[in-house]
């Protein structure tokens, strides 16, 4: 596979820059999220995490299911700060 | 603050059929789907389904969609909320939406998990050209917006979804290049390669993309052949002229909220990707939480109903609601996935959810 191929393409990170931070020692899919913003973008690794667990499982020689995917917290997709605000002040819809 | 009984995130096959369920049963039912419109994978469905004749077999996916609709319509108990999309589960309870723009909090006494699954992908250079997409974004294209993808289209993926794919390419006068695999066999049905095949669209096993080319959009590809070990063999690159790339390389269960919710997960590859503990009753490891449909394990449309129903009367049982012979209907429901898991592909598929079943039993037993 090329070195140039895109994993992440909100953060235009390429396989090569992957293989590089697992060889400088970020072995995590988290440590390699917070040193790189893979997977914090609009697909929130929904596409490009598993591509990264492939470079990890090649590098460190586990298996796909001995590796931790990242963290997922809330909110599952960007929401804007004013509805959030709207409905923390009683904008909010009641039943 | 909105509060409901039971709270069902994804309106696809499993969702509808949740929601048909846990409303006959009388729980209060809160629909909820981030599309304008309900109906999952079904809507963009135009192929007579397989399966079995109790789901629907030999009937087109977007009209098995408008004959749950229709029974949820007539139940007043189902509220339907369209471009909604759950955003997160918290460790108390509460759950975020947001409404087409408006940001807001449910309490629920149970949920069911339908959120389906997403597209894998695949890295290779020029990936993110214009051009290049997954397979099911060229069906919603073409099968819901009436929109043509372009011209001559490559499709990387043997598999039911890739072959099914052309074969709508090909009914809307768009030229299929080529369908490519990278495992040495044809990984979907043989009466849907056989469609494609006899349109004179040629099937190339053991070949993957080796990479994209064009400047502002797709304008090529080239494949190469694979030996048994996976390895590109030089010197067997094929060039095609093609403006459309769809890569239909398997879908993975959509569990982001699961997993925010603290549900215990386990890797399985016959399953598509990490998926769920739950028990019999389609329950995951955090009580009141419930899977059905591809979020547990990418499979049909036909299981994701029968699901559904199971997790809908489960879901109402567990907060003190019932049927009437609601023991026979739910063996019914069973009897029925067995009956659909039975085939070569299906036993796969039922070892791997047994084995999901007995770490979830192991770990309550214990845990007594
Ligand atoms: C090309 C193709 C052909 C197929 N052919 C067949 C066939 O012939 N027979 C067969 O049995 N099966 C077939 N299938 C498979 C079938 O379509 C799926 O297995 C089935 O749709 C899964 O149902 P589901 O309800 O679990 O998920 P889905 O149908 O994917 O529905 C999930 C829903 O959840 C919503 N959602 C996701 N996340 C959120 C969120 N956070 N908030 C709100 N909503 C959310 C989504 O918008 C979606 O509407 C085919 C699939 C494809 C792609
Ligand atoms: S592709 Fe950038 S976050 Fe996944």
């Amino acid at each position: 596979m090329d070195d140039n191929a895109i994993v992440c393409r909100c953060s235009d990170l390429t396989v090569k820059d992957v293989r590089n931070l697992i060889a400088k020692g970020f072995t995590t899919f988290d440590e390699l999220k917070r040193i790189s913003r893979i997977g914090m973008g609009p697909c929130q690794g929904r596409t490009c995490a598993q591509l990264v667990l492939r470079e990890l499982s090649i590098a460190t020689g586990k298996q796909i299911s001995e590796l931790k995917p990242g963290t997922y917290r809330p909110p599952v997709k960007g929401i804007k700060l004013g509805a959030i605000c709207e409905c923390s002040t009683g904008g909010e819809v009641h039943d | 603050m909105k509060y409901t009984d039971v709270l069902i995130i994804g309106g696809g096959p499993a969702g509808l059929c949740a929601a048909i369920s846990a409303a006959e049963a009388g729980c209060k039912v809160l629909l909820v789907d981030r599309n304008r419109s309900l109906g999952g994978q079904l809507v963009k469905q135009t192929h007579m389904f397989f399966g079995s004749e109790k789901q629907y077999a030999s009937v087109r996916g977007i009209d098995i969609s408008k004959i749950l609709l229709n029974q949820i319509h007539d139940k007043e108990n189902i509220e339907i909320l369209n471009d909604t999309t759950i955003l997160g589960i918290y460790e108390d309870g509460v759950i975020t939406a947001e409404s087409s723009g408006i940001y807001m909090k449910i309490k629920v006494k149970s949920t069911i998990v339908a959120t389906g699954a997403s597209e894998k992908t695949l890295a290779f250079p020029n990936n993110d050209l214009p051009g290049v997409y997954g397979a099911g974004a060229v069906q919603t294209l073409m099968n819901e917006h009436g929109i043509k993808p372009g011209k001559n289209v490559l499709m990387v993926g043997a598999g039911n979804i890739g072959l099914i794919v052309s074969y709508q390419l090909l009914q809307a006068g768009v030229k299929v290049a080529a369908i490519i695999d990278a495992a040495p066999n044809i990984g979907g049905y043989l009466v849907h390669a056989s469609k494609v095949r006899r349109s004179g669209v040629p099937i190339y096993t053991r070949h993957t993309v080796k990479q994209a080319y064009g400047k502002d959009e797709l304008k090529g590809a080239t494949i190469h052949k694979l030996d048994e070990n996976w390895n590109p063999i030089e010197g067997t690159e094929m060039d095609l002229d093609i403006d459309v790339m769809c890569i239909a390389v398997g879908l993975s269960p959509l569990c982001e909220l699961l997993w925010q919710a603290g549900c215990e997960m386990k890797y399985m590859n016959e399953l598509g990707g990490y998926v769920p503990l739950r028990n019999e009753r389609m329950e995951t490891s955090i009580p009141g939480i419930f899977v059905a449909g591809d979020v547990g394990g990418v499979e049909e449309a036909s299981s994701a109903m029968v699901e559904g129903y199971l997790a809908g009367i489960n879901a109402a049982q567990s907060i003190g609601h019932t049927v009437c012979n609601i023991e026979e209907k739910k063996k019914d429901l069973h009897d029925q996935l067995h009956a659909l898991r039975s085939g070569p592909v299906g036993t796969k598929i039922r070892e791997g959810i047994t084995q999901l079943q007995t770490v979830l039993e192991a770990a309550a037993s214990s845990s007594l």
